[in-house]
């Protein structure tokens, strides 16, 4: 009976020590990282690397809170809308506060409290209509996605909605400002991760999100409400949004029907490249943050060089993000007799 | 005639190993035309195994297998169906998806050129199902068929191949009496046809009425083999069984006779599957719950605890009615539910093993974070108290073995500390070890004053375990037996509604 236990555990010890579906997404990072290197010395300084991370940011704070949905075996499309959405009626609100209170604090605190708001709303729409209404969260989320992608070009009039110059020159900082040599929108990135992670892989909340995506019938006969964690990674999804929206807004303070365009399936990618899986049941919020960093500095070393045209960065996103499953699968399969 | 006792396809010394784990030891068996061969055994005595070597969905350890005296190796069951040797399945293997016709002729469609030719296979599906008597319409989807029109679509799939050798493995489990009555008149004609059947059950009441021959399995070795004539029931039972059912089950634990009603349902009713069903369970208890697969028994259960949605009815903790409307609600009661499907609904395959252990009651492994450390300590206690054997490479729940799985299982909803224990199915496909194991522990809640309810359709169970045994038919207790009632013989008379309540009801409509 006892001999059973020490028999089990230097294996999984063993087997813990090297595992190429954790760290597969950061060796890529790193053979990234140095071919940038070796492409252009530039690539490694101070001012591009900042950059890089803080463009990266509003993926990545997305892309978190797509792990959660997926994870939990859901999908949310509607993302890039609602980030459209939410920064149209952000400006709109804190312009007409304008009036009320003056280019101050008050507006932009309002507006970011609005923009919060607006993004649990505009999540527990997808998951009470996902989960009670049973309907597959693809379809769900394709139908908000062209709600939300139709509102901010109704709100706009087919332009551009645009803040009120002196609420941007307060705002401006909130993407372009730092603490302490780190951008903004960094620390925000790094904060919403840490938080990701410990939510994800440290409480119950995350353990759940695990079971229902691996399967729910199962989660069920665990007496785990089902319907009401689901919902709530979606509410969790629509505050990432309100907080890229929210350091998005500053950056070109302002909005239109082009703004958050295919952001959802960026925020995707990354979240498969970093060994989520897309039909639920496993995921990773540090892969998710590899992943969202992965797809900027792509683009950013296409930048950096003349061998390859900077138009065909769609490309090399795609071909990296299917090489990066394949691998992944294959360690799988490998792993799983 | 003289043909006719020449077997068609005949087995010879057939082993089969999984692993360490020898669960075939050198059965021989032969199948002649025109002759319905019945295999009788418990669950887990191997026959399905066997039939699944016959049928090429498995290879023998060793053995021969030989058809018309030549010898055959399958390597899938595509090529002994191409010999004639077609399986009826007891998991459904159908493309839920496509409609019936599309199913019969899924892999083998009639063709006209390069088109496939619908109105052929239309016209012989039609004359397949007319063949069942079923109003099965060949262009329905599979997915919108019950349960028992799809074992009819099974067997139309099977009759519209040339079959030569039949092989059938408990078909009837989710049959209506009707479509019982039809399937057995198809068998005899199959029969007069110089078809030989394998017909596998474990229900002795069909075996006397259609069966030529009988062979008898038991934990992997045969056991009796010979024509049914001058073979009786109880003979075959006490075969299956075998001598071990004294030592199988401990003893009854003594029930008090003042002990208190933990549990009660009054007037159940669950739309589409339980008609009427109270009943009681009382401190200390093991009530049994008996019936053919469909009676309901699960479906009452799960309306108790409040997984399925009741139309009426009434639940009773301790004398006190209490809304169940959810699982929650019934473990905060104290009520913990053991799934028969452990696979589907019981553990999360690809997840660890301590994951599952604490999935149903985390709160208690939060401090507000999962303190990982508790979650490894009660896992080691449970591996001690369960006799949880690890393979070595277990990491997953998927890569444990049935028995381990179910005693995984059990140790997950023991950490709700229950004070009521619902088991269904708790020994399906586990090995008899672990049976064992699994009946001892009953005892032991029982000796703990926790009460259990137990659902099985293994007869042998209820009657070992049970201080009282509820048998349900059509959605109906029909009754709950007690003391000297609790044999097979009344079990079955209630399980079919010969006897008991709602019988007259049921008569007339």
């Amino acid at each position: 009976m006892n001999n059973a236990v020490p028999d089990n555990k230097p294996v999984a010890r063993s087997r813990a020590s090297f595992d190429l579906k954790t760290w597969g997404p950061f060796i890529a990072l790193m053979a990234l990282a140095v071919l940038g290197v070796l492409i252009n010395p530039a690539f490694l300084g101070l001012d591009n690397l900042s950059n890089m991370l803080t463009r990266s940011a509003f993926i990545g704070i997305i892309a978190i809170g797509a792990t959660f949905v997926i994870t939990a075996g859901g999908l949310d499309l509607s993302v890039g809308s609602m980030a459209a959405f939410i920064a149209g009626v952000m400006i709109i609100l804190m312009n007409s506060l304008v009036e009320q209170f003056g280019p101050g604090l008050t507006t932009i605190v309002l507006g970011i409290f609005a923009s919060l708001l607006l993004g649990l709303c505009a999540g527990f729409i997808n998951g009470m209509v996902t989960t009670k209404g049973k309907i597959e969260a693809f379809i769900v989320t394709l139908g908000t996605m062209g709600i939300y992608r139709s509102l901010v070009t109704y709100l706009a009039d087919g332009g551009t909605l645009s803040l009120d110059w002196g609420v941007r020159d307060i705002y401006r900082p909130v993407y372009y400002g730092n603490l302490l040599g780190i951008p903004i929108p960094v620390l925000v990135f790094l904060l919403v991760a840490v938080a990701g992670y410990i939510l994800l892989n440290h409480t119950r909340f995350g353990r759940y999100c695990f079971a229902i995506g691996s399967n729910e019938k199962v989660a069920e006969y665990s007496a785990i409400h089902v319907d009401r964690i689901k919902t709530m990674t979606y509410m969790l999804q629509g505050v990432c949004v309100a907080l890229a929206t929210i350091i998005y807004v500053p950056r070109l303070g302002s909005a239109s029907g082009g703004t958050g365009v295919l952001w959802e399936l960026e925020a995707i990618a990354a979240v498969i490249i970093g060994g989520t899986v897309l039909k639920g049941g496993h995921g990773r919020i540090w892969g998710t943050v590899v992943g969202a960093i992965m797809l900027t500095m792509i683009g950013n070393i296409l930048n950096l060089t003349d061998a390859i045209s900077n138009y065909l960065n769609g490309t090399v996103q795609g071909i990296i993000i299917i090489v990066a499953v394949y691998l992944q699968r294959a360690a799988w399969r490998k792993s799983v007799p | 005639m003289s043909t006719h006792d020449q077997p068609l396809l005949s087995a010879r010394r057939i082993c089969r190993s999984f692993g360490q784990n020898q669960v075939l030891f050198d059965i021989d068996i032969d199948l002649v035309p025109g002759e319905v061969h019945a295999l009788l055994g418990e669950n887990g005595a191997g026959k399905s195994t066997l039939v699944k070597i016959l049928s090429g969905y498995l290879s023998a350890t060793s053995g021969d297998i030989h058809l018309e005296g030549g010898a055959r190796r399958y390597s899938s069951s595509g090529e002994a169906e191409t010999d004639g040797i077609v399986m009826i399945h007891q998991e459904l293997a159908l493309a839920e998806q496509l409609s019936v016709e599309e199913n019969i002729f899924l892999g083998r469609e009639l063709r006209r050129g390069p088109f496939l030719d619908q109105q052929a296979m239309r016209k012989r599906c039609r004359a397949a199902l007319a063949e069942l008597e079923t109003r099965v319409d060949p262009r329905a989807r599979v997915n919108d068929l019950s349960t028992s029109d799809q074992q009819m679509v099974e067997i139309a799939k099977a009759i519209t191949r040339d079959v030569r050798v039949l092989i059938m493995d408990e078909p009837t489990a989710t049959l209506t009496e009707h479509e019982v009555e039809v399937l057995f008149a198809l068998i005899a004609r199959l029969r007069e046809r110089g078809v030989a059947i394998l017909y596998i059950s474990h229900k002795l009441r069909e075996i006397e009425r259609i069966a030529d021959r009988v062979t008898v399995l038991r934990d992997g070795r045969l056991i009796d083999s010979g024509p049914m004539a001058g073979r009786s029931k109880e003979e075959l039972a006490r075969l299956m069984v075998g001598r071990e059912i004294s030592d199988m089950y401990p003893e009854r634990s003594g029930l008090a006779s003042d002990a208190p009603v933990v549990l009660e349902a009054r007037n159940m009713v669950v739309p589409g599957a339980v008609k009427q069903a109270s009943f009681t369970l009382r401190r200390g208890e093991v009530l049994g719950f008996g019936g053919v697969v469909g009676a309901g028994r699960t479906a009452l259960i799960e309306a108790v605890l409040g997984l399925r949605n009741r139309s009426a009815g009434e639940v009773l903790r301790n004398g006190q009615p209490v809304a169940l409307r959810h699982l929650r609600d019934a473990v905060r009661q104290r009520i913990a539910y053991l799934t028969e499907d452990r696979k589907g609904k019981g553990l999360v395959l690809n997840m660890g093993l301590r994951p599952n252990l604490t999935l149903l009651n985390l709160r208690a492994y939060c401090r507000p974070l999962i303190d990982r450390r508790r979650e490894e300590q009660a896992f080691q206690e449970a591996v001690e108290r369960f006799d949880i054997r690890l393979r070595t490479e277990a990491l997953t729940a998927a890569e444990l073995s049935g028995g381990n799985q179910q005693k995984l299982l059990l140790a997950k909803v023991m950490t709700i500390d229950p004070e009521i224990v619902i088991i269904n199915e708790p020994t399906r496909g586990i090995d008899v070890g672990t049976k064992q194991q699994i009946y001892h522990f009953v005892r032991e809640l029982t000796d703990a004053g926790r009460s259990v309810i137990l659902i099985s359709s293994e007869m042998a169970e209820l009657i070992g375990l049970s201080h009282r045994v509820a048998v349900m038919c059509a959605g109906v207790l029909t009754g709950v037996l007690e003391g000297e009632q609790i044999n097979e013989h009344e079990i079955m008379q209630y399980a079919s509604g010969i006897k008991g309540v709602g019988v007259d009801e049921q008569r007339r409509a």
